[in-house]
């Protein structure tokens, strides 16, 4: 299960990239999305996958699943999510400022070069 | 009073949900933020007389005894940290008075300052590796406000890019927590130090410790990883550069002190030569950007990245000399870039322009803004006897006592340069024939020069009476190189 979570990871990651790197605003935005969700899962399963009960301490129970990293997640994903549509507005008003999306385009600034 | 190393935390927090209340009473506004920051510096100054009685303060957060809990921390180093960025936020808020604009302060201005001031202090305290990100992810988010807001076109250009690479490093840094997890499987700062220490050597860590560098040196402005600070710290207005600049970055160069003396202990001939070389290099680069430029914000923008380089160089080389000089250093460099930035603030402001070659002769109608700016540069070259030098020379002592004889050679050398790009603006600022307008007003003047002179003056006692700051500066360094000391404050209660 791990080794198929990593790929999953990986393909995300790889995606993820892909989309930071071209030149349209909304694209590397969403592929910062895609690279908060592969940390997501990576957090999960660096904490290590499977546990039958749930993590109650009560007698007889030994395997029980990490409580952990899924509390971490749950930070992570909230802050994500709040960075996520600051950056989707911010880009919203940045396109109606400078009157484009293209990253090419927003190289340096007028008064030092 | 046990919850003291809290405060500093939660006195801004608090005052900054209050101002959310009345954004557009801007008399208000000024008073409330004035009043949290005062309460909070005192209880700051209370905390740092704590710790240098009683040693280290922890606090485990809903009694959950460590490792279970969060912990906070606060030895030394954070506490002096906490305090001096307390100091500049105080000044920069004064000094914002009467520059940021009225339009500015009904837009939630001091409250997005007082939140970051929460992040800020809360990483400085924090004992938990997972509340660090969280921390770094509440300093940054007002930080993101801050640099946009205003809405101007340079603004929002970098204000893209500057979340977009904090967004991936922040990404990399619960990344690297995740591995760090999976190998000791605690988040407690204290704890992994322990578990770190019984696994020894092995290449996982090394991995870990070199993936935190690029996390933290992103935030911080390291050689590579530097690219993004010049573009977005020339964007916002002044006083939110000056925090930025005296703030954001020496969190970064915090958390790779912290990090790399507590954690990464074992594998010090790959990690802490890296980190050696890698500051060597932020050194070479940031020398060659400062005297580059004709824009006076990219010549101090750039003298941030040299100054990161020093202190990181003095803690790399892991001795009681080279660790206590970086300290001085760091603390130096908050205070003296505050002061500077203020001071070019005032400059910029006078002249219209922040290109050198259209300014001229303020010597004449301003003495006293030139002397003070010639006063914060010696100290930030290392003149002595001036706050740079002690400090410096602490590093360079250092460097010589681990053999890095060229290295600290390199260092020395740098402060000619340093010396150069600021007696540069001198020359053409103060200099020469008056060019251009005086837009400002005798009276605006005044009012953004006392803040700046006070700070400045703060920066000259501190170089003066380093004598009494000694026996700080030591118990920090103890810290830094006795990671013992941490554990057993953490562990205290427990055993």
């Amino acid at each position: 299960m791990e080794i198929l979570m990593s790929i999953l990871i990986g393909f995300l990651f790889m995606a993820a990239v892909y989309l930071i790197l071209s030149r349209s605003l909304i694209r590397i935005i969403i592929g910062t999305g895609l690279l908060s969700h592969g940390t997501h899962l990576l957090l999960l399963t660096m904490g290590g996958l499977g546990g039958e009960s749930a993590p109650v301490l009560a007698d007889g129970i030994t395997d029980y699943a990490d409580p952990l990293p899924q509390a971490l997640i749950l930070t992570a994903i909230v802050i994500s999510f709040g960075v996520t549509a600051f950056s989707l507005v911010l880009a919203y008003r940045t396109y109606k400022v400078v009157g484009t999306d293209n990253m090419d385009l927003m190289k340096g600034n007028e008064d030092n070069d | 009073m046990i919850n003291l190393l809290l405060f500093p935390v939660l006195i801004p927090f608090l005052f900054a949900a209050v101002l959310l209340l009345f954004p557009k009473k801007v008399k208000a506004q000024r008073i409330v933020t004035m009043i949290g920051l005062l309460f909070a510096l005192a209880s700051s100054f209370v905390l740092l007389y704590k710790v240098k009685v009683d040693g280290v303060q922890a606090l485990t957060l809903g009694s959950w005894a460590p490792p279970f809990g969060i912990t906070m921390v606060s030895d030394m180093l954070s506490a002096l940290l906490v305090t001096s960025s307390l100091i500049i936020a105080l000044f920069v808020v004064w000094y914002s008075f009467t520059s940021i604009g009225e339009e500015r302060e009904k837009a939630f201005y001091y409250p997005a300052i007082l939140f970051m001031l929460t992040g800020v202090n809360g990483a400085f305290t924090t004992g938990d590796i997972f509340n660090m990100f969280v921390f770094f992810e509440v300093l940054l988010m007002s930080s993101y406000v801050l640099i946009v807001l205003g809405g101007e076109k340079v603004q929002l250009k970098e204000s893209i890019k500057y979340i977009i690479v904090n967004v991936v490093s922040s990404s990399l840094f619960v990344i690297t927590v995740g591995y760090l997890y999976s190998v000791v499987g605690t988040l407690n700062m204290a704890d992994i130090s322990v578990k770190l220490a019984e696994v020894g050597p092995s290449g996982i860590v090394t991995v870990i410790a070199v993936l935190f560098l690029i996390v933290f040196g992103i935030k911080g402005g390291i050689f590579p990883l530097f690219f993004w600070l010049p573009g977005s710290y020339a964007a916002p207005p002044v006083p939110v550069l000056a925090l930025f600049g005296a703030l954001l970055t020496k969190v970064g160069v915090y958390a790779i002190m912290r990090t790399y003396t507590l954690f990464f202990t074992a594998d010090i001939g790959y990690t802490h030569n890296l980190l050696m070389i890698l500051s060597i290099l932020t050194i070479v680069v940031g020398c060659i950007g400062a005297l580059a430029y004709f824009d006076v914000k990219q010549i101090i923008i750039y003298n941030i990245v040299i100054a990161v380089g020093v202190i990181l160089f003095g803690a790399s080389v892991m001795n009681e000399s080279g660790m206590m000089g970086s300290v001085f250093y760091l603390i130096h460099d908050i205070l003296i870039k505050g002061a500077l930035f203020l001071l070019i603030g005032i400059i910029i402001k006078i002249t219209g322009t922040s290109d050198l070659r259209k300014m001229g002769g303020l010597m004449k109608r301003y003495p006293l803004l030139a002397w003070c700016y010639l006063i914060v540069a010696f100290g930030l070259a290392g003149i002595p006897p001036l706050s740079g030098f002690i400090g410096k020379l602490l590093i360079v002592q250092g460097g010589f006592e681990g053999e890095l004889l060229w290295q600290s050679i390199f260092i020395l050398a740098s402060s000619l340069l340093v010396l150069l790009s600021a007696i540069r603006i001198f020359i053409y600022a103060f200099w020469g024939e008056e060019k251009g307008d005086h837009l400002i007003s005798k009276k605006k003047y005044r009012h953004l020069l006392a803040p700046a002179i006070t700070l400045a003056g703060i920066t000259v006692l501190y170089g003066v009476g380093a004598e009494y700051l000694v026996p700080f500066m030591a118990d920090a360094t103890n810290v830094l190189l006795d990671p013992s000391i941490y554990v057993d404050a953490v562990f205290e209660g427990v055993k």
